[in-house]
């Protein structure tokens, strides 16, 4: 063994060496295979293939590794047989991957006994023999590669496969693609062995004998030489610890510069001033810079990912197809080592439970290649990662169902849930819907963890899903971890770091102004557009008694995921670049803080965990009880949404709700500037006189002080409704189970797990301008006409006003049968609005008709339905649907009709 | 590897003495500004900044029963597992020698705050002295959260 003469320590070095540039050649090779697979013509790509392949087995001789190098020889030989014309089908590059993994394998052992392991690899190697030999190339390669292997002292033995390198890179630099392999005659089976011998001019002489000019072959031997240590110069290896070490370093610089600008604002030596500020942009720079070592892009947790799709998509007989958009994303190493693992499980869980097979996708109307798309992409001082598949989506059947069993949440907290929220119960610790452990994906045990992971580094996790079209999932990830911008706060009797990435703005509040914190019983509220944002007080995040309001408070808006929540502070105090250093362990129990830094005055604080504000304020929401408080975008595809409810007495008897979305202000009226007026009294507001009127005959008037009134307006009509008391606000879908009787309400529905009568407000504004109706909505000729079609009166009797007061005129029929009878007749009709389930004709069969029929056939058709499957989807979708809506899902049939009739009345 | 006699750094709190083997004593120093820590449990004086290094500080008379440090304590610093912490005690006292043999266990009617942390009692001239457990002492703060109940506890998930 002449090439192992040499110091110990040198060929550690060389091993170790060997083992971190080789396994990245391999990582690099299961990408380019499969690649190479969807485009068998990409000479390239071959090449490339080709030549790392070379190189690690050059290598693996050069340090004397037999095994290896037998493996990667028969590898190469068969892809050898790929360049010269051999079709390339899947289980030849099956094979070839097979067998890297036997490589890999094999690399394990050696790193970990500094040897390889005894043993051979017949069993890959003979396979590898016959495909080759199936071409009909000559064995004479496959007899040199087991066992008798010569070695050859190279004359400059410095870097392992140097040489070859060079002599194979110029030789494939000449090779003119696919021609060489139409024309190619047998014997350029000679390539291959020609490096074996390692003996350079071995190698030149033989390969021009099948590839073009040997002149340029050796004028250019020098260049090579050249373009590979260009090569050299663009990137440089260095230990991670160094790295880890500069980034601490610059750190403490930049701690030690915010100081002394600190002391700079306080004390001013006009000397320092300008050397400081260069030292902060130098500073300022070098940060940068290092930052900029710590990203990778994302494409390095993504590499392994082509290969794994291909093996799945094999095993489980279905056709995937694995995009990646946005690879050169950079994001912090610390970040990437966290989503590797997390990234690979969901393109499984989407693999394995997503995408349908086949069959079932053509049946579905669905190209039979089912696509899994990852995309990355900054947005805002974070990093955005997408996986989307197109298949079968989330059942929400089967989660509510799992949700129960696993006693994860009660019957009635479950039906409060939309189906969208549903979905993040897959985030839940102990929740798994694989009705059998497949090994492939392993129980949902995976989701909570990577919810954790994620939730560790500051990012957040949603799902979104609509039901036989796909799933995406969307993790969002702060940029960087040791460095970010920061807001400092003071409240709570001292100062807290919020990171500036989480904050969306500052809004100031006054005792006394227009934008006031309505104080609600449960929670602060403040009003922001046309929605309520939850406030919490920075001192009870912290688990302490309410500080005292200065009178004046300032409000930071913050988001996380998808909520929007406000912390209630005292002032900011400043922005600065903070060092995020880890919570000590004795601290960590306490949630609400993320990290703690130094600030420049030197004093240590705290840094607000946003993640957690927001769950705390989910937990003080009632109707967000046993829930992941991860908020889910509610918009699906139909538009449905949960509703923002104001909830308040008026009078005794179940409490009262009106949409937050309706109300245009919460008053307090001091009872004496009330004046009696026909429709109850009079309100001067803002040199206007706005009539107000109770809720209902219950209310009490109060003999003094202050009564609260909520003010609806539309368009430039006012109007009060004095009430008892407002209860709360919160956040539920609107479900109206039982239609009123009374006006004035438009009927009961549970929210927040109690039965709540919903105000009917268009009832009130018609009391009091008597004209409004028509106002409104414009005159009734140009209000959409709309068609209810259900058998059971119940349903028509609670949709009918619930349709008119969103603004729509209302006929209905008790049967398909007499919906045809009233159509018939004549008259405008804009929408159909139809049961799929009525004894005789059922509305499936209707829409068919009305699809069928010249005169009809425009008409817009929804489908209502209990129970929505993809069965019944398709269906609807075969007789015609425009659209489909769950019986009891109110808003989304107003959503669905406003929809259907939007085009047609766009004058 | 059980030595006869081993070294311990000695301070009062409370007047009890009490003692930590000195090596996982890093160093003795006066605690400065400390930033009380919200929610952090009644063991907690706070953070505080020594040097750069963020230290995390120990009140330890939380569990002699005593009430809290107003000023002037002393801290001895400890490291754990990447962390700094400080323990706060009033005086410090000497560094002694004590046989192993004579630290016996804790006597039965140790109070319940104290034995959590002391590791052994041993007879000094004439008096107790306490030996303390630093790593109880540093990882008590799971017990701690237990019986905490405040919005900041974690919510379900």
């Amino acid at each position: 063994m002449l090439c192992c003469v040499k110091a110990l320590s040198v060929m550690d070095d060389l091993l170790r060496e060997f083992l971190t540039e080789t396994s990245e050649n391999l990582d690099t090779v299961d990408v380019e295979l499969v690649r190479f697979e969807q485009e068998p013509n990409n000479a390239a790509i071959l090449g490339n293939i080709f030549r790392l392949v070379h190189t690690i087995k050059g290598t693996c001789g050069f340090l004397n590794l037999p095994r290896l190098e037998a493996l990667t020889h028969a590898a190469e030989a068969l892809m050898d047989r790929f360049r010269n014309g051999m079709p390339v089908r899947a289980d030849a590059v099956s094979l070839v991957l097979a067998t890297l993994d036997r490589v890999k394998d094999l690399l394990e052992e050696l790193e970990r006994n500094k040897a390889e392991p005894a043993g051979d690899d017949d069993d890959l190697i003979s396979r590898l023999h016959a495909m080759v030999a199936e071409d009909g190339a000559a064995p004479a390669r496959a007899a040199t590669s087991a066992g008798t292997l010569v070695y050859q002292v190279l004359e400059r033995p410095l870097r392992p496969g140097e040489a070859t390198l060079d002599e194979l890179e110029r030789a494939f630099r000449e090779t003119p693609g696919p021609a060489p392999r139409s024309s190619a005659p047998k014997s350029s089976t000679s390539s291959p062995s020609a490096p074996r011998s390692s003996a350079p001019p071995a190698a030149r002489e033989r390969q021009p004998a099948d590839l073009a000019p040997p002149g340029p072959a050796v004028a250019d031997r020098d260049a090579p030489d050249k373009a590979s240590a260009d090569q050299v110069k663009r990137s440089i290896r260095v230990q991670l610890d160094t790295l880890e070490h500069l980034m601490t370093m610059v750190s403490e610089l930049v701690l030690t510069r915010n100081q002394l600008l600190e002391i700079d604002a306080r004390h001013g030596i006009s000397e320092f001033r300008s050397p400081l500020q260069q030292l902060s942009n130098a500073t300022a720079a070098l940060q940068d810079g290092i930052m900029k070592t710590r990203m990778q892009p994302i494409s390095t947790a993504w590499q392994k990912l082509p290969r794994i799709v291909r093996d799945l998509s094999t095993e489980l007989g279905k056709h995937i197809e694995l995009e990646m958009q946005g690879g050169d994303t950079e994001l912090d190493r610390q970040v990437l080592d966290v989503i590797r693992d997390p990234l690979l499980h969901m393109v499984r869980n989407s693999a394995d439970h997503g995408i349908e097979l086949p069959a079932e996708r053509v049946a579905a109307g669905k190209p039979e290649c089912g696509i899994i798309r990852l995309s990355a992409y900054h947005e805002g001082g974070q990093i955005v990662i997408e996986i989307c598949d197109d298949g079968r989506g989330l059942d929400a059947g089967r989660i509510r169902a799992r949700v129960l069993a696993g006693g994860l949440a009660s019957e009635d907290d479950l039906s409060t849930l939309s189906d969208a929220q549903v979905y993040s119960f897959i985030f839940a610790a102990g929740f798994s819907t694989a009705s059998q452990v497949t090994h492939l994906s392993g129980r949902g045990v995976g989701m909570d963890v990577v919810r954790n992971n994620i939730d560790r580094i500051g990012g957040t996790i949603d799902v979104r899903s609509v039901a036989a079209r796909g799933t995406s999932i969307v993790i969002k990830i702060p940029l960087t971890l040791a460095i970010m911008p920061a807001l400092i706060v003071s409240g709570a009797g001292g100062r807290y770091a919020v990171p500036q990435v989480a904050v969306r703005e500052l809004i100031r509040v006054r005792e006394k102004g227009d934008q006031r914190i309505e104080r609600l019983r449960s929670a602060g509220v403040l009003r922001v557009e046309n929605k309520l944002l939850p406030l919490l007080p920075l001192s009870e995040l912290l688990g302490q008694d309410a500080a005292e309001s200065h009178g004046s408070d300032l409000i930071v808006v913050m988001q996380s995921g998808q909520d929007s929540f406000g912390i209630i502070v005292d002032d900011v105090v400043q922005t600065a670049e903070i060092v995020v250093k880890p919570v000590s362990r004795r601290l960590r129990h306490i949630h609400a803080f993320s990290g703690m830094t130094i600030l420049g005055d030197g004093a240590v604080i705290m840094i607000i965990d946003p993640n957690n504000a927001a769950r705390v304020l989910g937990v003080t929401s009632k109707a967000q009880n046993a829930m992941p408080a991860a908020g889910v975008a509610d918009q699906d595809e139909s538009g449905r949404s949960r509703e923002s409810l104001l909830l308040f007495r008026a009078g005794p008897g179940q409490i009262k709700a009106v949409p937050v979305s309706l109300v245009a202000r919460l008053e307090e009226i001091d009872v004496s500037q009330l004046e009696p007026a026909e429709c109850g009294w009079l309100l001067r507001h803002r040199d206007r006189l706005v009539p107000v009127r109770a809720a209902n005959e219950h209310v009490a008037l109060r003999g003094s002080g202050l009564q609260p009134v909520l003010m609806f307006a539309d368009g430039d009509r006012a109007l009060g409704l004095m009430i008892d008391e407002i209860v709360d606000i919160v956040e539920d879908r609107l479900d109206i189970e039982i239609a009123a009787s009374q006006p004035g309400t438009v009927g009961s529905a549970i929210v927040a797990g109690c039965a709540t009568d919903i105000l009917d407000i268009g009832h009130h504004f018609q009391s009091v301008f008597p004209d409004w109706c028509a106002k409104a909505a414009g005159s009734a000729a140009t209000r959409p006409q709309v068609l209810l079609v259900d058998d059971a009166a119940f349903f028509r009797d609670m949709l009918k006003p619930v349709i008119q007061a969103a603004g729509f005129e209302v006929v209905v029929a008790s049967s398909a049968a007499g919906a045809l009878d009233l159509i018939g007749r004549g008259g405008r009709l804009d929408v159909v609005i139809a049961d799929t389930e009525m004894p005789g004709m059922d509305g499936f069969q209707l829409c068919a008709a009305l699809r069928g029929a010249a005169a009809t056939a425009h008409l817009s058709f929804i489908g209502l339905s209990a129970r929505i499957s993809e069965d019944i989807v398709r269906r609807g979708r075969e007789a015609g649907f425009d659209d489909f809506v769950a019986k009891f899902d109110r808003s989304g049939l107003i959503a669905a009709l406003k929809e259907q009739t939007a085009g047609e009345h766009a004058a | 590897m059980s030595a006869p006699e081993r070294e311990f750094v000695t301070a009062r709190i409370g007047g009890q003495l009490v003692g930590i083997p000195i090596a996982r004593a890093r160093e003795v120093f006066s605690p400065q500004a400390i930033t009380p820590v919200p929610a952090a449990g009644k063991d907690i004086a706070g953070v505080l900044n020594l040097r750069g290094r963020i230290v995390t500080m120990i009140d330890l008379r939380s569990h002699f029963a005593m009430p809290a440090y107003a000023d002037g304590a002393l801290a001895i610093g400890v490291d754990e597992g990447g962390d700094s912490y400080g323990l706060m005690v009033d005086a410090l006292d000497e560094v002694r020698r004590l046989a192993t043999e004579d630290i016996q266990e804790n006597p039965v009617n140790l109070d319940e705050p104290l034995r959590r942390v002391s590791a052994g009692v041993c007879k000094v001239e004439d008096e107790l002295l306490v030996v303390l457990d630093v790593d109880r002492i540093l990882k008590t703060g799971d017990i701690a959260s237990e019986e905490r109940t405040g919005a900041a506890a974690p919510a379900d998930e």
